[in-house]
This record gives structure tokens, C-alpha cells and sequence, in this order.
């Protein structure tokens, strides 16, 4: 019986699937130094980003509410300062008790953000007699493995980074729109002086020179966790947090696998 | 009691901040981004794509009740066509880098295909098909045409000056071929303006699979009520009746068509309704609220159910209704399915963006009068067509004053060319068709 795969065959197969493999990073790094080159922001001198995966989670318990990373955000990028635009924000979620007489572990739910939180809380109008619980979630863009602001921009502009961050590049950028769309969390914006969509970028001026985000930063309590996943340090915070937290993402069924984690969320955040 | 103000104060100014939103939207979503000339943008490239399919019927369907306004299609198409991308370019941020769309595509992006689509229908579809069709008529023109005019024609026959019976024939040959092209390609740029909306996941009032169909049988609705009006406005202009043949079938497609539309609406909303998921709810309060009156009112009852009355009533008890009176019904009808059409387009684009992706609230659109996105703009871009299309009727729909009632139609031209008559002789034109 003639075999249905030469040795010959199978050798060249393996032997081309090996090269495939083995070209895959000169590849990668070959991307990142055309992307480096063509980027209209360049990148400190020695920085390689195919040597770094940054990523922030988001411990709820932990924040409270005082908007300093908001503030800081502003501040640091240069975002409008109108109520119409942020970066990063938070929300308050108030959830009531039901109404007496009604079978329900809860009530409705008040969600918030006064100047994205910029300014602190002010206290709710809710009795406190009232609340069940009441939290606040900072938000940001959530980095999306699939990210459907990049796959919508029409010419490229939007594009995801090898050190796991989704920028805009404010030069190429038609300012379409089609990406604030896409977006499933509302977190861009189109900056009403440039004309161009604008993101939070993980302060990506700021980590390439070894410092952290604005917002991380500034947490008093820290409830941003920042790292790197490709240089975790000795007890790095990410490894931490990502052990002692069950963890959770926004809206997963669309898919877009966020990868900015939320640990102790509640199901009304969406 | 102090605290008790300060928190009265504080709500006063959180009010005073954003009276537009209802609930809790987020905060980059507070105010409408796609305004007014997104609406028109989709509501133009679908005339071009319905008025295009409807002259395919001539061509490719052979259906000779249409002949008399084949051309007058094509040019509307034309005439629409120049203008679709205006609105696009008035609204992006930087005009001046629309090219970056051609040159350097991002593939996997829908609207990154707007230019090839664009390009494509344009030079490989539109304008090839009326340089086919009037290459003879050029021709002739540049001969008979005294000046200016009579060079413009002669340019326009690209020096193809040959029109003996057989290269007429293979010009009807290549014609159909390229309606048989072009009947695809129309419904891909209009399909692709509704994958535009329809592939938005993140949006649960676009992010539909049935949308790019329902954008497509609005548009060949809207494209033949919009031939429908100008057959009827420019045969009152030159004071000429109307060929009622003409008119039954193309109400009669506009009817069937008005029919599939509506139907794939409703199964549309009958999904929604049914497979209820997250945002359903607030969905219901979008239609039921903030689009009471351009959805359920304008859109559903003045654009489609009553034309459907309407033109339902011409098809049953067409032979008892006067000549007179289906005119006046066909007419009322396309104005009516115009506006609705126009209106389904702003409750899509408008609609989807009234509502926060929280789905916890809703903002307010308030169009403004002037501006780049008021209302005059979008009333220019809607006129705009109009006039390019007075300029070529004026240079390629000649009226024929003393054509005969029977005009031979131009699915019978070939035949006539190909019968012998001399054809290279201005004095034994071509026959013009009716208008």
C-alpha cells in the first residue's frame, strides 16, 4: 500500500513548521521596530516593546471614590477639561433595598459619576436607611485582547502595541469617529481641539521611562495595580492581586476579552 | 440641615451640568458624535443603489413598462452618487487625510472599503453603463451640436466613434454584462453602509446581522420612490404626460418592495422582542420614547403603512381607479416612502446613539440650525443632487417635443440600430427614448 505521506514529505512539513516558529519572534521584533520608527511619539531610546506586557487591574473594595486619578489623568494628558471627555473615570453604584412587601434580595439600582468623579462624591440623595450596599468602580479602556476599536479604525490609527497596550496615533487619525462606536465601554472620545479619537493609553509616555500611570500613581489606596507581566518583580502586585482575587471582566459575552481585571464587582457594573 | 442643602446644591449643579441625560450615561457618551450628515450620508448611497436597480430591470429583467425612464435612472443614480462622500467629508475631523482610506486600508475595518466600493461602482459600474448607453447619442450630438457643446460630446465619446450596427450591438452586449455586474455591486455598496452599523457589537440597536439586508431593500425602496417623484416632476416641468404603463410598474415594484422591507423590519423587531436579551428593555423606551415620533409615527405609520394602503389598493382595484387618480396615489406614495426612508436612517444613526452602552440611560439630540452638522448643511446636501441632476438631464436627456407617444424604448434601440438604417448618418439618428 503507497503511504499517503512521503518521509520526504513529512521531514520538509516538519522541518518548515520548525522555521515558521523559530522566525516568529524575528518577526515580532521586526514589527515592533517598523511600528517604533513610524510611531508619530517615539519611544525612549532602548525601550523595546516586545520585552514588556503591561496590564492594570482594578481592586473595587479598594477605591474610594475621591476622583484623584481622575484629576491626575486630566492633568498628566491633557484631556478637555469639559465633563464630556475622560480617560479614566468613576462610577457610584448605589443599590437600594427592595420595597417592603416586594421578594427581592434588591432594589434599583442608582449609578452616578459627577464629573466622572473628578471632584469626589458628594453624598447621595438616597436615605441611608435606604442603600444595601454602595461601591464605586474606577473604568478605563479595558486593553481588549480583541479590541474592536482597533479592528474598526478604517485606516490604522488605532492599533494594538506588542507591549499590550491599544493606542491612537493623533497623526494618522481621520477622526471618523468609528472607534468611539465600536467601543462596547465608552472609553473614547473625540478631543474637540485635535479632532482626532483619543483613549487612555496607560500613560504609555510615562511607562516606557520606568514610571507608573498617572492614576496608579496618585491611588491613595491603591486600588489600581499596575505591573509588568513579562518582568514580575520580587511579590509583584499583579501576581498578588490576581491570587487573592476572584476576578472578573466587563460585558465578556461580546467577546472583546477584556484584559483590565476586576476583582470584588458587583453584576450591575456593566 | 446644613449638609441637607449642600447635598440640594450639589444636585442642583449635577442637573445644571448635564440636563440632556437621563439616568446614567457615560460620560464620553453624554453628547451625539454621528449627527445629521451620517444620516444622510446612508439615505443618499441608498438612492444611488435603488434608482441603479431599478434601471437594471430594464436592462438585465427586460422589463420594457420601465424603458421610458431607464436613463432618467442612471442619471439620478449618477447624480447621487457625486455627492455621497460630501457628507462624509464634512464630517471627519481631518478632511484633508480621507485619502489614507485608499492608500493605506485597514483591512479588517468596514468602512476602510468605502473608497474601493466607492471607486468601483463608480467607474466600473455607474459610469461605464452610461457611456455605453450614450456613446451613440454622443456621437451623433457631437456631430449635429454646434460650439462648446458639440466638443463636449465629442469628448465624451473618448473617441470611440464608431457606430455602425455592430459595434452597437457589442456596446448593448457590454451593457448588459455590466448591469449584470452592476446589480451586485449595488447591492454591496448599500449593504456595506448597513455592515458599517450592523458589525458594532458594542451597539445593540445596530449590531444586527439583519441590517445590512434591511439597508438594502430600504434603499431599493427609497431608490424607486425617488424615480417615481422626479419621473413624475419632470414630465410636469416639460409639460408632458406621464406614461401611465409606466408609472403601474413601478409602483408595483415599489409596492413589492415596500412589502419586503417592511417584512424584514418586523422580523427584525420580532427577534428582538422575542430572543429579549439585555437591552431590550432599554430599546422599548428608545422606540417608545425618544423615537415616538420619527419611528413610530413618521417611519412606520406616514412611510410605511400608508404607502402600503396605498399602493396595496392601486395593485387590487388598479383598472377601477382613473389614470388620474394612481398618479396622484404613486406620487404621494414616493414622497411619503421617501421621507420614512430618510426617517429610518436618522432613527438608525440618531436613535443608536441616544441611548448609553451602560444601558442605564439616555442622552439628548438637539440638531442645531447652522454649523457644520445643522440643518441647513443637511438640507444643501439633499437639494445638492437635485440640481446636478437638472444639469444632466439639460445635457443628456434632450426633450423631445415632438416624440410620439410609442417612443421606441432603449431595450428596442440595438434592434433598431441593428435593422439598417444607416447608421453613421447624423440625419437617421438613433431614436431617443421618452423624457
Amino acid at each position: 500500500m503507497k503511504p499517503s505521506c512521503s518521509r520526504r514529505r513529512l521531514l520538509g512539513l516538519l522541518a518548515g513548521g520548525a522555521g515558521w516558529l523559530a522566525s516568529l519572534p524575528f518577526a515580532r521584533t521586526a514589527k515592533a521596530a517598523v511600528k517604533n520608527v513610524f510611531a508619530s511619539a517615539k519611544t525612549p531610546d532602548g525601550y523595546n516593546p516586545t520585552k514588556h506586557h503591561w496590564l492594570m487591574c482594578i481592586d473595587v473594595d479598594r477605591c474610594i471614590g475621591c476622583g484623584l486619578c481622575a484629576e491626575a489623568c486630566k492633568a498628566e494628558n491633557a484631556v478637555p477639561q469639559s465633563s464630556n471627555y475622560f480617560r479614566t473615570w468613576i462610577e457610584r453604584y448605589i443599590i437600594k433595598k427592595p420595597a417592603p412587601g416586594v421578594a427581592a434580595l434588591r432594589g434599583d439600582v442608582i449609578v452616578d459619576s459627577p464629573n466622572g468623579g473628578r471632584n469626589g462624591f458628594p453624598p447621595t440623595l438616597v436615605p441611608k436607611a435606604e442603600i444595601l450596599k454602595a461601591f464605586f468602580v474606577p473604568k478605563l479602556c479595558n486593553l481588549c485582547e480583541h479590541s474592536p476599536c482597533a479592528q474598526a479604525c478604517p485606516v490604522g490609527a488605532t492599533f494594538d502595541t506588542p507591549d499590550g497596550v491599544v493606542l491612537v496615533d493623533p497623526t494618522y487619525c481621520i477622526g471618523c469617529g468609528f472607534c468611539i462606536q465600536a467601543c462596547p465601554y465608552g472609553c473614547r472620545f473625540m478631543n474637540p481641539d485635535t479632532h482626532t479619537a483619543e483613549k487612555c493609553t496607560l500613560c504609555y509616555h510615562r511607562i516606557t521611562r520606568g514610571l507608573q500611570p498617572a492614576c496608579v500613581e496618585v491611588c491613595p489606596t491603591k486600588a489600581r495595580i499596575f505591573g509588568d507581566l513579562k518582568n514580575p518583580t520580587e511579590k509583584d502586585p499583579l501576581q498578588e492581586f490576581i491570587r487573592h482575587n476572584k476576578v472578573f471582566t466587563l460585558k465578556p459575552h461580546l467577546g472583546t476579552e477584556p484584559r483590565v481585571l476586576y476583582a470584588n464587582i458587583d453584576k450591575e457594573v456593566r | 440641615m446644613e449638609a441637607d442643602l449642600n447635598v440640594l446644591q450639589w444636585s442642583a449643579e449635577v442637573q445644571a451640568a448635564l440636563p440632556h441625560v437621563e439616568g446614567y450615561a457615560y460620560p464620553n457618551e453624554t453628547h451625539v458624535l454621528w449627527s445629521v450628515l451620517i444620516v444622510i450620508y446612508p439615505y443618499i448611497t441608498g438612492l444611488v443603489a435603488g434608482a441603479f436597480i431599478m434601471a437594471s430591470l430594464v436592462r438585465v429583467f427586460n422589463v420594457r413598462a420601465l424603458a421610458p425612464v431607464y436613463r432618467l435612472a442612471l442619471l439620478t443614480a449618477l447624480a447621487f452618487l457625486i455627492c455621497a462622500p460630501l457628507p462624509l467629508l464634512l464630517h471627519i475631523g481631518h478632511p484633508e487625510r480621507c485619502l489614507q482610506v485608499m492608500m493605506t486600508p485597514h483591512l479588517s475595518s468596514p468602512m476602510a472599503m468605502f473608497g474601493f466600493v466607492y471607486a468601483w461602482y463608480m467607474m466600473a459600474v455607474l459610469l461605464l453603463e452610461l457611456w455605453l448607453d450614450y456613446r451613440h447619442d454622443f456621437v451623433v450630438w457631437g456631430r449635429t451640436e454646434p460650439g462648446l457643446k458639440g466638443a463636449f460630446y465629442r469628448m465624451l465619446t473618448l473617441g470611440a466613434n464608431d457606430i455602425s450596427p455592430k459595434a452597437l450591438d457589442l456596446d448593448e452586449r457590454m451593457s448588459v454584462a455590466v448591469t449584470i455586474i452592476g446589480i451586485p455591486s449595488a447591492f454591496l455598496l448599500h449593504g456595506y453602509v448597513g455592515f458599517i452599523f450592523g458589525s458594532i457589537k458594542a451597539n445593540p440597536w445596530w449590531g444586527n446581522v439583519l441590517m445590512p439586508v434591511i439597508f438594502i431593500f430600504s434603499a431599493i425602496v427609497s431608490g424607486i420612490a425617488l424615480c417615481v417623484f422626479i419621473y413624475t416632476e419632470l414630465s410636469w416641468f416639460r409639460r408632458k404626460d406621464t406614461c401611465d404603463a409606466c408609472l403601474d410598474a413601478m409602483g408595483k415594484f415599489l409596492f413589492f418592495a415596500l412589502l419586503v422591507d417592511f417584512s424584514v423590519e418586523a422580523l427584525d423587531w420580532l427577534h428582538r422582542l422575542y430572543s429579549a436579551d439585555e437591552s431590550i428593555h432599554v430599546l422599548k423606551q428608545l422606540a417608545a420614547g425618544k423615537l415616538f415620533y420619527t419611528m413610530l409615527i413618521g417611519q412606520l405609520c406616514l412611510g410605511t403603512l400608508i404607502p402600503l394602503g396605498l399602493l396595496g389598493a392601486t395593485q387590487l382595484f388598479g383598472a377601477q381607479i382613473p389614470n388620474f387618480v394612481r398618479r396622484r396615489i404613486y406620487y404621494f406614495s414616493a414622497l411619503l416612502i421617501m421621507a420614512g426612508v430618510l426617517l429610518m436612517r436618522w432613527n438608525v444613526v440618531i436613535g443608536g446613539q441616544l441611548f448609553s452602552k451602560s444601558l442605564r440611560g439616555f442622552t439628548t439630540f438637539k440638531l442645531e440650525l447652522a454649523g457644520q452638522e445643522g440643518w441647513l448643511v443637511g438640507l444643501g446636501l439633499l437639494v445638492l443632487p437635485f440640481l446636478i441632476l437638472t444639469l444632466l438631464v439639460r445635457l443628456f436627456l434632450p426633450n423631445e417635443k415632438d416624440q410620439p407617444a410609442n417612443t421606441p424604448t432603449i431595450a428596442q434601440l440595438p434592434q433598431l440600430a441593428r435593422e439598417g438604417n444607416g447608421a453613421d448618418d447624423p440625419a437617421h439618428e438613433r431614436p431617443s427614448v421618452a423624457l
